[in-house]
């Protein structure tokens, strides 16, 4: 049995949801769209930096510009009754998707990054003080490793960070031994976005908490890909973004216990989240406007949303067995091609991506000669310069899948680079 | 073929392979390292000078980076050799990409200017127009 035989749901319908899959490209940024050299199929396999955006959520954006287009929460007339209903919705409809209990645990941020810094801010700076530390991991995204590490630098916290091993884990026996009683928070990616391991954060949650810490999870690469619930993780902290899952950029939303949420100040002043001013002194709304200051993203926060009910249409379960399809496949066919070094957990034990070095070939090298077979892969350090450093490598490429992945895009990946592998050989 | 293999033209490919004028020299007038730290590329580029400092005698580097930062960084080690001071400093993008005589998509033009940039800040460096603390760094 062909391994596409076992795809979890239909691939090639929701290709059809996703016109840009189908445009022709060539490596030429100067002239995009029909020209010289744009006569190569896309195979976009960049997913873990931003995913596309189907036809549902593009009308939805649409639908709201042509046809209610009107500030929230401040307006009698119809129109701005009706984005305020659609954006406060769009809050119960991310809150149910990962189990939170309502939209006062859902603020609506730019992204996980932004998220990461509400909390880094208005929790962080007042909470925390010399003696006190947080605990990070080595394989931490730069948007919580240079988050923490600042606010650790401004308040006199220690910042740690639990080992990954050589076989791309976290070390728990180092997580048990950093997880002291003068650990204020834990602050751990979900899904690495360049090992693709996947860490036990109900585990860490477990341990924060005998130690009074409370545990944030970056769910970046983690939301997108696989159901996540926030009471089965145990978090009191969670981030994400919209633009990695079908929605648009400019959207991200923070998941926050409410009474966490409740006690701590807003991270940004202005109009909006206010619910009574003077001249001398003023009051806040309530949750979760308190930290949505400001006119905020509506279209985009509609359209978050409508992407969160495009992937509920398809299932979690099913996205996440299409990943873990395709990452399995794709980690078999790079190690069979020699000369490959695949980095973090075997290809049946990781989240849907995969970063390598081929022997000879600058990652960059690799990422323009792939882009000369139509093969949008990531080359770089992924936010991750120290765990890089660690690894002792300046830069890798990464191949990330999402819903509209196929194998036979995956034997184009591994095609090419079997050609730049020969041509620098 | 579109413009990333064309990218790899023989010429490059060869300069990548077998920099010219890789290594160090015994005795030179100035020494600079440069780096693009999100590729991980860095050039060390060592010049020796006539005694008027006039003109450039003798040139070497290392490095560690992509084959478009190597093979510019060795081509123009062989450019420099005999060079004016002067037209050192004159050097600019488009003379670069003219030596390596293929289109460089613009994501890709700091990878082929760190070695030009680096000998360029050196000299400066020398002459004492520029603090000899900064390390040369295009992301910067």
């Amino acid at each position: 049995m062909g391994v596409q035989e076992q795809y979890p749901f239909d691939v090639e319908a929701v290709r059809a949801d996703f016109p840009v899959l189908d445009r022709l490209v060539g490596g030429d940024p100067e002239t995009p769209g029909e020209g010289p050299g744009d006569d190569t199929p896309l195979v976009y396999l960049d997913n873990a930096a931003t995913s596309h955006t189907p036809d549902p959520v593009v009308d939805t954006i649409s639908d709201y510009y042509r046809g209610y287009n009107a500030n929230v929460h401040r307006g009698i007339h119809q129109l701005s009754q009706e984005a305020s209903v659609a954006y406060e919705q769009a809050h119960d409809t991310v809150a149910d998707f990962v189990g939170a209990a309502g939209r006062e645990e859902i603020v609506f941020t730019k992204n996980t990054t932004e998220a990461m810094n509400l909390v880094a801010y208005a929790w962080g700076l007042e909470e925390l003080g010399p003696g006190d530390n947080v605990v990070l991991s080595e394989m931490e995204h730069h948007a919580s490793l240079v988050t923490w590490q600042q606010i650790g630098k401004r308040t006199g916290a220690d910042v740690r960070f639990i080992d990954v091993t050589d076989e791309g884990r976290l070390d728990m026996d180092d997580a048990a031994a950093l997880i002291d009683d003068d650990t204020e928070m834990v602050s751990v990616v979900h899904v690495s976005n360049t090992l693709g391991t996947v860490n036990p954060i109900a585990e860490l949650a477990e341990l924060a908490h005998d130690h009074g810490a409370y545990i944030f999870a970056d769910g970046a690469q983690s939301v997108p890909n696989r159901p996540v619930d926030v009471k089965e993780l145990g978090v009191d902290f969670l981030a994400f973004s919209g633009h990695k899952m079908c929605g648009p950029t400019g959207i991200g939303a923070l998941y926050g216990r409410e009474e966490l949420l409740d006690a701590m100040q807003p991270y940004l002043y202005g109009g909006d989240m206010i619910r009574r001013v003077s001249f001398e002194d003023s009051t806040w709304e309530d949750l979760p406007w308190k930290f949505e200051a400001g006119t905020p993203s509506i279209a985009q926060g509609i359209a978050f949303a409508a992407a969160i009910d495009y992937l509920d249409d398809i299932g979690m379960d099913r996205v996440e067995a299409h990943e873990d399809l395709l990452a399995e496949y794709a980690y078999d066919e790079l190690e069979a091609l020699g000369g490959v070094e695949i980095y973090g957990p075997p290809g049946d034990e990781r989240g849907g991506l995969v970063a390598f070095n081929v022997e000879g070939v600058h990652a960059h090298d690799l990422s323009s000669i792939l882009n000369d077979y139509g093969v949008a892969i990531r080359a770089g350090d992924h936010c991750t310069q120290p765990l890089h450093d660690e690894m002792g490598i300046a830069a890798s490429a990464r191949a990330s899948f999402y819903i509209y992945n196929t194998v036979e895009e995956i034997d184009a990946l591994v095609d090419a680079v079997r050609e730049a592998r020969d041509l620098f050989a | 073929m579109g413009l990333g293999s064309d990218m790899y033209r023989q010429q490059i490919l060869d300069h990548y392979k077998n920099p010219r004028n890789y290594g160090e020299l015994e005795d030179p007038d100035f020494t600079h390292i440069g780096e693009n730290p999100s590729c991980g590329d860095t050039i060390r580029m060592e010049v020796a000078l006539d005694d008027a400092e006039e003109t450039i005698e003798a040139v070497r580097f290392t490095g560690d980076g992509c084959a478009i930062s190597m093979a510019s960084a060795s081509m123009l080690s062989e450019r420099l050799h005999g060079m004016a001071v002067d037209d050192l400093d004159a050097l600019d993008t488009d003379d670069i990409t003219e030596m390596l005589g293929v289109d460089i998509s613009p994501m890709r033009v700091k990878c082929a200017v760190l070695g030009r940039q680096v000998a360029q800040d050196g000299s400066k460096i020398h002459r004492g127009e520029l603090d000899p603390d900064d390390r040369t760094n295009l992301e910067a």
